[in-house]
This record gives C-alpha cells, structure tokens and sequence, in this order.
C-alpha cells in the first residue's frame, strides 16, 4: 500500500491551506479528500516509501504497508522526527522491535546562512573560482 | 477541465534553473551571490517542493564523492583515473577534473549548514571507502535546500523559486534556448518563462524500463520514480546533442527493496557470494582479463562486477547474497575483549540499519517483515533495472563544453556546462560522460554551470523576445491530453478504457514492455542484439504516434501523460544509440549478443541529436581525449 492515513487521527491538516502530506509528497500523491476531510495517496503503486509524508504529518496519521507483491505482513517502522534527532521503531514481524535514533542536523533550522563565514576570493564571473572558494576548499584551486 | 479556463502567467527572468534537487541548489546557492554583484534575476522552477524533491528526497547515509584535498588525501587526477576506469574509457576528463576540483568546497558547506558528518576520534571525517564519508543523512536534502532558498533570498525581488510546476517544453528563437513553457500541477495556470540563460536540471529517468516488481512495488524502483527524463527530453527537443546515451546504469542492491550495499561492501568489508558460498569475483577472476585494461584495474568497473553476477545466475548458481553474516563475524573475531566485542557488535548494528533508515526506509521494512538480523543470516542482492543517471554510474546527458583551462580545444566552445545550444546549460544528471558525481558533485557541477550561464547572461544582455503566436501553440500541444479526454469521455462506460485515447499509465507500461524486451531489460538479462533493436524502434514508432492520443481526466494525470512522453525520447534516444556502437563495452549494464567482444575502435563517444527542423536523428562519433 505503501503510505496510508489512519483515518482516526487525520484530521485534513484543518487549520492550513493545504496538507502537510499534498504540500511535501515528492511525486505528487497525497491528496485531500474534501468530503472526508481526510489526506489519501492516490497511487499507492507509484510510491518510493520515502517516508516524508510520515515524518512531516502532524498528527502521525501515515504509516507504511510495506509493497504487498513481496513483502510478508506484520513489519512496521516507524519515524518520530525531532527538531535535532529521529527516532526509529522497527518492529519485525515476530514482534521483536529494535530502536534506533540519530541525528539529524547539527543547527536549528531556518538559521542557514549561505556563506558560513566563507570569504570568496574573486569579484571575476569568468574567474574558476566559485562563491566561497578557496576558502571553503581549504587549499587552492587546482589548475592544470 | 477546459484549456481556454487556463490562465498564461508570464515570468521574466535572467538565469532560469529547472529544476529542484542537489544540482539545482547548487545551482541557487552560487547564482544567487554573481546574480547580485551583476544586478541579474534568477528563477528556480520545481516540479515538487524543494524541501524534499530529488533523489535525495528521503535522505543519504552516505556522500560518495569528497577528495579530501586540503589533507592531501587524493588528487583530482586520481579520481578523473578512477571515473574513466569505471565507464571502460569513456569519460570527459575536463569535466570530471572541473567537479573534482570543486567538491570539497560543497561538503565544507553542508557540514556549516547544519549536515551531520561522521567524525573520528581526531575530528576527521570517516571514510567509508576512499572517495566516500559517512553521514546522518535523514534532513540532508531538507538542509540544502533551506541554504538554496536562503541564497535565493538574497537577492531579494530579484530572486524566485516556484513550486509544484511541471515544465515540459524549451522555447527557442533561432539557434537560442530562450526559456521554458509548463504548468502548474494545482490549479489551472500555464506559465510562460522567459530568460537569457536556461539551466536544465531535472533529474535522470526511472521507469523507462519494466521493473522487476510490478505490482505495488512498482513505486520501489532504485532511483526515484518521479525522475521521469525531463532532463533528456528538454535537451533533446532543444535540438542539443547528447552523448552517452547507450550507457545506462544497471545498480546492484539488496533485492526488490533495493537497499544500499556501499557500506557493507566498503565499510564492513562484506563479499557477495552465490548460494554455494563461493566469492565469484575470486572464481571468476579470468572473465575479467578479457575486458583488460579496465577488468583487471583495482577497483573493479561497477558493470564488470555485475556482469559476473549476472554469469552466476545464468549458471544456476543464484540465489546471490551478501553475507552480513560473516562480515560481522569477522570483525568482531578481531576484538578479543569480549565486552569490547558485544559493544561493536553493537555500533555495527546500528551503523547498518541506519544506511537504510537514512536513504531506503523500505529495506529496513523488508528486513523487518522477514525477520533478518544481519548479524545472524545473509541478504538477497539482485541486479535492478536499468535507469538513466549520469551522476552516478550511467553516463547519459547532453554533451557540454568543458572549462576553459582544463579542456582540450574541441571540447570547448564559451562556457562551463553550455549544450551545443546557446543558453541552454545541463548539470547533474542533465549532463552526460562526468558519472560519479553523486549529490555532492552534482550540488557542485550545479553550481559551475549557474556561475558560468551568469557569465553568459552577462555577455548577451539583449533582450530576449517570444513569438507570441508560438507561445499559443505550445500551450495548445501541452494541454491537448486534457482536450482528448473531454472530447471522449463519454463514448465509453469506463473513463480508463476508450478507443479514442489512450491513458498515460498504460502507455507507460507499453513503453517498458519494449523496452524490456526489446532493449535488453531485467527480464532478458540485458541482452540485446540489432534485430530485437529493429524491432524495439519499430514499435517505438507507433508509440511516438499514440502519444497524440494520450488522455489526461485532472492536472495530476497530464503531469503523466507528459511524464511519459519525456521517458519515451529518452527510450529512442537510448535505443539508437545502442544500435549505433556496435560493440560491448559495459557488459553489466547491456550485452549485444551479436557484437559480444569490446572492439578498440570504438572507444569513442557515440553521441546523437535530434533535428528540430527535420525531426531527423543524427548519430555522431566523437573522441575520447
């Protein structure tokens, strides 16, 4: 199946213009049902498993199936993204589960400068040098 | 849904990037700082949203391209030697020397923008093998991306990103690529982008192919399914010559779930064995002498490796496994503390699930739902099939100018990355014979190609202009799946099944059944020979007229229909060019049954091109310098 909404707890993302799921889904296949109100994936078939919409819905209402053509029943894994960390659950078909949790960023997001303190050392368009450089290289540029 | 009811939304630009994966954050990081110094705009168009679009959408565990230059580590030279090995010869040198020389500075940024790197007891980033290092890769797309939009930011007015676009069709005046037409997969709106440079950056092609699982595990294909030949088909129908287009990539991994096998095989030293328990690569170490210089090179050529796989099977031999097993065996047998050893045992666990938590979810899935402990049981591996993907290691892409102070003279006319068309630049998996960029270098090579088309931007300042009239045409032929639909919907009892028109999942599976049968697919064990091209081509055709047929009911499904009409230009382009080299050169990736041996005076580039004017194909030899 895939991703699929646990219908108990979507509640159609009701206080923004559009779903976490619709707004991340990489291939286009989260889709709000209005009538519902509840987030479906319209072509279960055409999912990588890639798990954003998982990890970005608030209110944890998608989980995976895992492709039904070759995978036996009962597995779940399970994200719970932090700020910094992800907590993995795994839990094998015969119930044994395993957790993992690492990090995932080292600063807060939205504090992203683009240079990072890098100096770029040429004003010149047509230069080899590109925006940071040497200085992010920590060496110089090689030349022929 | 009527095409008149569309709104054109006009956008003016200076550099216009395509795309929004690694290549074309790179792309926005670097425009945006020469863009504010020349007072230029840049627009960047994505078909998803950027936070997690591309191929490292869910993540990597792994970067596979840093020199380690500042410390000595490696010289650009020996990485340009290890690509050219890799590809049998045929590679640009100046185009991978240029990603070479640059990539360290890319990953000196991402650790700065917040990206976990493994680090060793001396502070030193930890190799996996020797161009790889390890990384907490979960957020890696979404922390590149933040910079991009950051960068973008800069620029103020100046500075756009779009989301949720499609973009399908070049704009040409005369000899120049002077934008791009698509629509918005929302809501009711086309859009017209106009631009003095256009970057294309859209990814390679998945599902060209028929995959092995095609039931719901059609989605699971190695490299994502939404990278669907937008890349191929802009350059191609700009009238750009490709190069490499035969050299597809045929990945090894963990079977069906397609799991990641660099860190067992480098990391954790594993072998892969058949089911008898030998190492074919001892076994079978003869075969390799017969593909010298490159079969008998250390390390062995990613394609060779598979093709002696692929003879294991033939013999019966399968099925293939990594044995996980015995890799953790050993190194834990190394550490004679047996306290020491439980806590190794231990890291190693983790490191393991981890390269699947962090870049294929679905494998650590599918080892859940059989009950695998890899410490305790081996792996299925399997050959997937094949996917067009020149920043790992395929080579397909259009053919560019090399940098002027590393290429030779034919392999340069202007400007880094520039197609054989003006304005019209291609980086990542847009551009062809630099394989082994992975994410970092195809971050980098995005970042050469915007500075350069800036630089472009800059000596053709002329105002560019549309032909209004064209403008409508192309809007007519981009919306026409909509028209066809309801037109004739209503003939028949079922939307999906109308001898008027055809539906683009349908036609996306005719396409990979020719493929597969005709071009040397999974099922055929990646056989081939001219008859079954011929043949290959012929259907192609009809397809190629069908494709006027195709019917979109929603924006979701013209996205499709278009989708897959990309993949099918990157099809005909792949087929004929492998009719064209008559000769096996990557025996992993494709054989010719009918010129099974690599012949010396092939070792060239076969590149093609496709005549706007004529709608004629031309097939070009080109040297390998």
């Amino acid at each position: 199946m895939p991703s699929f909404v646990i219908n108990e707890k979507c509640d159609g993302c009701k206080a923004l213009d559009r779903t976490a799921c619709e707004y991340v889904c990489p291939n286009d296949l989260m889709v709000l049902d209005k009538e519902k109100n509840k987030a479906y994936n319209r072509a279960v078939d055409m999912c990588w498993e890639c798990y954003s919409c998982v990890k970005i819905c608030p209110t944890q209402a998608i989980e995976v199936r895992g492709y039904a053509d070759f995978m036996p029943l009962g597995a779940v894994v399970q994200p719970l993204r932090s700020t910094d960390t992800i907590m993995w659950s795994v839990r094998f078909r015969n119930k044994m589960i395993k957790r993992f949790k690492f990090p995932i960023r080292t600063i807060p997001e939205g504090t992203i400068e683009p240079d990072a303190g890098f100096e770029t050392g040429s004003d010149d368009l047509k230069s080899p040098l590109l925006r940071t450089e040497p200085d992010s290289l920590g060496t110089e540029l090689f030349k022929k | 849904m009527n095409p008149d009811n569309f709104e054109t939304i006009h956008i003016d630009t200076d550099l216009l990037i395509l795309g929004g994966g690694m290549a074309a954050c790179g792309a926005a990081f670097e425009a945006a700082h020469w863009a504010k110094k020349n007072n230029l705009k840049v627009t960047l168009v994505d078909k998803a949203a950027m936070e997690r679009s591309g191929a490292v959408a869910m993540g990597l565990s792994a970067i596979n391209m840093y020199m380690g230059l500042k410390d000595g580590k490696n010289s650009v030279e020996d990485y340009v030697n290890y690509v050219k090995t890799d590809l049998m010869g045929i590679a640009r040198d100046d185009l991978v020397a240029n990603i070479a020389r640059h990539v360290d500075s890319s990953v000196h940024l991402f650790e700065k923008w917040g990206l976990p790197i493994w680090k060793d007891d001396d502070g030193n980033y930890v190799n996996e093998g020797r161009w790889q290092i390890m990384i907490h890769g979960e957020s890696y797309k979404s922390i590149v991306s933040e910079a991009a939009k950051n960068a973008l930011k800069e620029l103020g007015d100046n500075g756009q990103y779009f989301e949720r676009i499609f973009i399908t069709e070049p704009i040409m005046e005369g000899d120049r690529c002077v934008g791009a037409a698509g629509f918005s997969v929302r809501e009711n709106k086309f859009y017209i982008f106009k631009a003095k440079a256009v970057l294309d950056v859209m990814g390679g092609a998945v599902h060209i192919f028929r995959p092995r699982s095609v039931g719901e595990g059609l989605g699971r294909s190695w490299y994502p399914p939404f990278n669907s030949g937008a890349s191929a088909y802009f350059t191609l129908k700009a009238g750009a010559e490709m190069t490499c287009q035969e050299v597809r990539f045929v990945p090894v991994r963990f079977k069906d779930s397609y799991g990641p096998v660099g860190a067992w095989f480098l990391l954790f030293n594993a072998k892969a064995k058949n089911a008898k328990g030998e190492d074919y690569m001892v076994t079978r170490a003869a075969e390799l002498e017969k593909w010298a210089p490159y079969g008998t090179a250390t390390p062995t050529p990613a394609n060779l490796r598979n093709y002696l796989m692929l003879l294991e099977l033939e013999e019966g031999n399968g099925p293939i496994y990594m044995r996980t097993d015995e890799a953790i065996k050993e190194v834990v047998a190394k550490i004679p503390d047996e306290k020491e050893a439980k806590r190794k045992l231990k890291m190693l666990e983790s490191e393991a699930w981890e390269d699947f938590l962090d870049m294929t979810i679905s494998q650590a899935l599918n080892w859940a739902a059989h009950n695998i402990m890899p410490e305790k049981q081996p792996s299925e591996i399997s050959a997937c099939e094949p996917y067009f993907i020149s920043s790992h290691s395929g080579a397909s892409g259009a053919w560019i100018s090399g940098p002027k102070d590393l290429a030779p003279s034919d392999y340069f006319w202007g400007y880094d990355n520039m197609t054989t068309i003006r304005g019209l630049f291609a980086a990542g998996d847009a551009s062809g014979a630099s394989s082994h960029k992975f994410s970092s270098g195809s971050f980098t090579e995005g970042r050469i190609a915007a500075k350069a088309a800036l630089a472009f931007c800059v000596d053709n300042p002329e105002t560019v202009s549309i032909d209004e009239t064209k403008v409508q045409e192309i809007k007519e032929k981009i919306l026409q799946p909509l028209v066809t639909f309801e037109e004739h919907k209503d003939y028949t009892n079922d939307e999906d099944v109308n001898p008027n028109y055809i539906k683009p999942k349908m036609f996306m599976f005719r396409l990979q059944k020719i493929m597969d049968e005709y071009a040397g697919g999974a099922s055929v064990g990646f056989k081939t020979s001219k008859p079954l091209l011929d043949k290959g081509l012929e259907f192609l055709q009809y397809m190629k007229e069908d494709a006027e047929k195709l019917a979109a009911s929603d924006l979701n499904e013209l996205m499709r229909c278009w989708e897959n009409i990309h993949r099918m230009w990157q099809a005909e382009s792949h087929i004929r060019t492998i009719l064209f080299r008559e000769e096996t050169r990557w025996p992993g990736y494709y054989f010719r049954t009918d010129f099974p041996e690599m012949k010396e005076d092939w070792k060239c580039f076969a590149n093609c091109k496709w005549d706007p004017e004529t709608g004629e194909w031309e097939m070009i030899r080109r040297k390998v310098e």
